[in-house]
């Protein structure tokens, strides 16, 4: 069956196109620049329009970049980082997700408040008085002191658990409980493995955050070899400042793990965002 | 003694007693976590704004200011006015949304290569602040990427400012950046919700002959306002913490530092704590208020939002016939 178009609904699908070309340009040129000019010669760089395709696609900014910065180091203190908070995270943040959902206790609404309420507070604004905490506790400049601060559950992830967890169905603990298994067991053998699609979905959000997290990591980890990947890019400022083709080189580096993680796994990501959204 | 000890044993196993050891066991973690790391904190936040102190001070050096900091964050201009480029930021973030909605309901259409758009539009989200800092310093740059872009599109360069030093558009420059990592999440949010919304009657509408307009503001618009008017004051008060665009791009030079980057100056370099103190206070007042203002605002918006939402929808589908 074809159906005959008029000219409005050509107008339309004109409109349609343009606009999601002219927005997806916008989004990808800064970032094709960057490609352009991390693979230019040091010569060809100073020579030509940021905009000029390179005539030989060179890779040693890349290996510069991957030295100067010291990010073999980085990626290793990031891959510690990412490992420890998201096991952390997920171990205590679908405990307290299990006992909120499955138990009525007196206080259960007061600590969903409570987190909710964490969640209204800036990062950035908390940090004054979190560095003081950090100072007293012997945190700074120690990665399981930054690993610590990062693992404190956030609201979405909970979120995400609860709502999940409201779908799994209770008589399957029932029948648990008249076999004789422990509320440890209905946890551990039930629950969790039934989580585990809302556990990936957490995991991603949490992790591509993680690994992008700069601002407390740059507070808290200044000792050069526990720099995270995101703050090795600190390295580029200063004197090298205008050295772009091997900036460009080190950003393309470091972002290409979350483009890896994208690529695998664009549903979960897109499912996560959408869920965390309607956590009001 | 043993009698209490058999009690005790029993109780342990007894259900009630097995809930009461799991309930804490599972929370006592997550709650430590949140109350060394955001309830205390802001206890102490709040002390240290009475205080006039660095870091090191220790506590009996502390010298007690009373009001002096809150006066002080009023009185200061740097703090003042940087309060005032939130303004920036608020017109970004609202363009933001506008957008992200118009793309996504363009997306939620049948378009050839929607994913594509979808993810190409999506990405910067996935990117670190620090390495959208150095793009961008690099496509602002004289001569550079933004330049030449709008030298092809017949700009000549003489007439461009300098995007990052020129004061009357540098703020824009940098709200830009901050609308270019987010307004592909939040069309991804917006498509989510769009998409929760009952095929048929789109099916129904279109069938009946009503135009994309027309399927917008009586379909899809009323099925989500309630998530975009939460966007709407999200972004506000995200707006009054703006933060990265400024502090990894410019540092604050020439006029763009936002109420974030001269709180962060104050504390880790001159190390004014509590002046920061004071002024993350105050900044939290504003956003509890503009949350409660939500709420209700909510409360009034949404007053009969339930009760009748059946026969709205009705109503929708027959206006959306209708209109043609």
């Amino acid at each position: 069956m074809k159906k005959h178009r008029t000219a409005g609904a050509w107008l339309w699908i004109v409109v349609k196109y343009v606009s999601l070309i002219f927005f997806s340009l916008v989004a990808v040129i800064p970032l094709a620049s960057c490609v352009i000019t991390a693979f230019k010669s040091d010569a060809e760089y100073a020579s030509t329009n940021v905009m000029q395709l390179p005539t030989q696609w060179q890779v040693s900014n890349f290996v510069k970049a991957f030295q100067t910065a010291n990010m073999g180091r980085a990626f290793i203190n990031s891959g510690i980082v990412l490992v420890c908070v998201l096991a952390g995270a997920v171990i205590i943040g679908t405990q307290l997700a299990y006992v909120l959902n499955r138990f009525k206790f007196p206080g259960n609404g007061l600590i969903r408040s409570l987190f909710l309420f964490a969640s209204l507070l800036p990062g950035v604004a908390m940090q004054v008085s979190v560095y003081n905490i950090m100072q007293s506790l012997g945190f700074i400049n120690h990665l399981y002191g930054y690993i610590i601060m990062m693992m404190g559950t956030d609201i979405i992830s909970i979120y995400i658990f609860i709502q999940f967890m409201e779908n799994i169905s209770i008589s399957l603990d029932e029948s648990a409980i008249i076999d004789g298994a422990s509320y440890f067991t209905i946890y551990w053998k039930i629950i969790l493995p039934l989580l585990k699609p809302a556990i990936v979905t957490s995991m991603i959000l949490k992790g591509v955050g993680t690994y992008n997290e700069y601002y407390a990591a740059s507070l808290y980890l200044q000792k050069k070899e526990l720099k995270t990947v995101a703050i090795s890019l600190y390295t580029f400022t200063g004197p090298m400042g205008n050295k772009y083709n091997m900036i460009c080189a080190g950003v393309l580096i470091s972002l290409l793990p979350a483009l890896i993680i994208f690529i695998l796994c664009q549903k979960q990501i897109y499912s996560g965002i959408t869920a965390g959204a309607v956590k009001g | 003694m043993e009698r209490q000890a058999f009690s005790l044993r029993k109780w342990v196993k007894s259900r009630k007693g097995q809930q009461t050891i799991i309930i804490l066991a599972f929370m006592i973690i997550p709650l430590l976590l949140l109350f060394t790391f955001t309830y205390l904190p802001f206890g102490q936040m709040v002390q240290f704004s009475f205080f006039k102190m660095k870091y090191s001070t220790p506590v009996d050096k502390r010298v007690f200011v009373g009001w002096q900091n809150y006066i002080d964050v009023f009185k200061r201009k740097d703090c003042f006015s940087a309060l005032k480029l939130s303004g920036y930021y608020i017109i970004g973030a609202l363009f933001q949304l506008a957008l992200a909605l118009y793309l996504a309901t363009i997306l939620s259409f049948k378009t050839k290569g929607g994913s594509v758009f979808k993810a190409l539009m999506f990405f910067p989200f996935l990117i670190s602040g620090i390495a959208i800092g150095f793009i961008f310093k690099f496509f602002y740059t004289r001569g550079f990427v933004f330049d030449t872009v709008l030298q092809w599109c017949g700009f000549n360069l003489e007439n461009l400012p300098y995007w990052l030093k020129d004061q009357r558009i540098n703020n824009i420059a940098l709200v830009a950046t901050s609308v270019w990592r987010y307004f592909g999440q939040n069309m991804v949010l917006f498509i989510g919700a769009i998409m929760s919304v009952d095929k048929e009657m789109y099916e129904a509408a279109d069938l009946d002959g009503a135009n994309k307009f027309q399927q917008f503001f009586y379909i899809i618009l009323p099925s989500i306002k309630t998530i975009v008017t939460l966007n709407v004051i999200m972004s506000i008060t995200g707006s009054l913490s703006a933060f990265e665009p400024p502090y990894v791009i410019t540092g604050g030079a020439n006029g763009t530092g936002t109420y974030f980057v001269i709180m962060n100056e104050i504390a880790h370099v001159s190390q004014k704590v509590g002046l920061a103190s004071a002024m993350a206070v105050v900044l939290l007042m504003i956003i509890f208020a503009a949350t409660i203002l939500q709420k209700l605002f909510f409360k009034y918006v949404f007053r009969n939002a339930y009760e009748d939402s059946e026969v709205k929808h009705k109503k929708r589908v027959k206006a959306a016939k209708g209109v043609n």
